[in-house]
């Protein structure tokens, strides 16, 4: 897991995160800057992602290396599929899909990170 | 939203997937797709460690994945679904929570309930009451 990629994402998401709950909490739907924010946020994933990957098929590998994957793919998926949620329900509650995607994105990387921290031998 | 069609009775049961359940949808997904791999991986590589507690898991998740389906169907039928996964779900995580913590032996690995779901900052004990809050907000025939 490159590491400065990572603490960009998680800081990115969790402050998308925070607008997104404020947002909700004001009785607004999902905007246009608040789907594209969500696009770039999935984008910058994205990047993580495809970078991880290089990483599994050139560098160390975890010791666990089908959680891992399993990880990287849901990861990838989860901000697109936030996005598409959110752009089912435009009320409070699609900016609330948005913010709790966000929020639960820095978890994923962080897993990512304690499984590649645990490299197999 | 769903729009009040004929008669006195809105069709609420259309709706249960959407608005703040869209929402619920998304986190009873996470869930199931969470506690789905955990399972499959814990059953695949050390089922002999402690079958009771795997099982629970595996469980657990097809609880969740029923309960997303439920939302995501909606109807009468997608309603009596979410209802008996979250009812499932609560009693489940009241059982195994108490459980784990009396006896901790028992559960010597974690599964998704264990500790009332301390490793998922107590989620999975806040979201079956939400789910039933819900679908009783949305109940049918509701003036």
């Amino acid at each position: 897991m490159n590491g400065p990629l990572s603490t960009a994402t998680i800081v990115v998401a969790l402050l998308l995160g925070i607008w997104y709950l404020i947002r909700s909490a004001l009785d607004r739907a999902p905007g246009n800057t608040d789907l594209w924010a969500m696009l770039g946020l999935s984008a910058l994933v994205a990047v993580l992602v495809v970078v991880s990957v290089v990483g599994l098929i050139t560098g160390d590998r975890p010791g666990d290396v089908t959680t891992f994957i399993g990880y990287l793919i849901t990861t990838a998926a989860f901000a697109p599929v936030g996005f598409y949620l959110a752009r089912l329900e435009p009320t409070r509650w699609g900016t609330l899909i948005l913010g709790v995607a966000c929020l639960v994105l820095p978890v994923l990387v962080l897993r990512l990170q304690q499984i590649a921290e645990a490299t197999g031998g | 939203m769903a729009e009040p069609t004929s008669g006195r009775t809105r069709p609420r049961d259309a709706a249960i997937g959407t608005g703040a359940g869209r929402v619920l949808l998304l986190v009873y997904g996470i869930f199931a797709v969470s506690a789905g791999a955990r399972a499959g991986v814990q059953i695949a590589t050390k089922f002999s460690e402690a079958p009771l507690a795997f099982l629970l898991s595996a469980f657990a998740a097809l609880v969740y994945v029923a309960a997303t389906i439920g939302l995501a169907v909606g109807g009468v039928r997608g309603r009596l679904i979410a209802l008996a996964s979250c009812s499932i779900e609560l009693v489940g995580v009241l059982v195994v929570g108490t459980l784990s913590v009396l006896d901790q032996e028992a559960f010597p690995d974690a599964t998704v309930w264990s500790r009332f779901g301390s490793g998922y900052g107590y989620v999975p004990l806040v979201l079956p009451l939400i789910g039933l809050w819900w679908l009783w907000r949305n109940r049918p025939g509701r003036p």
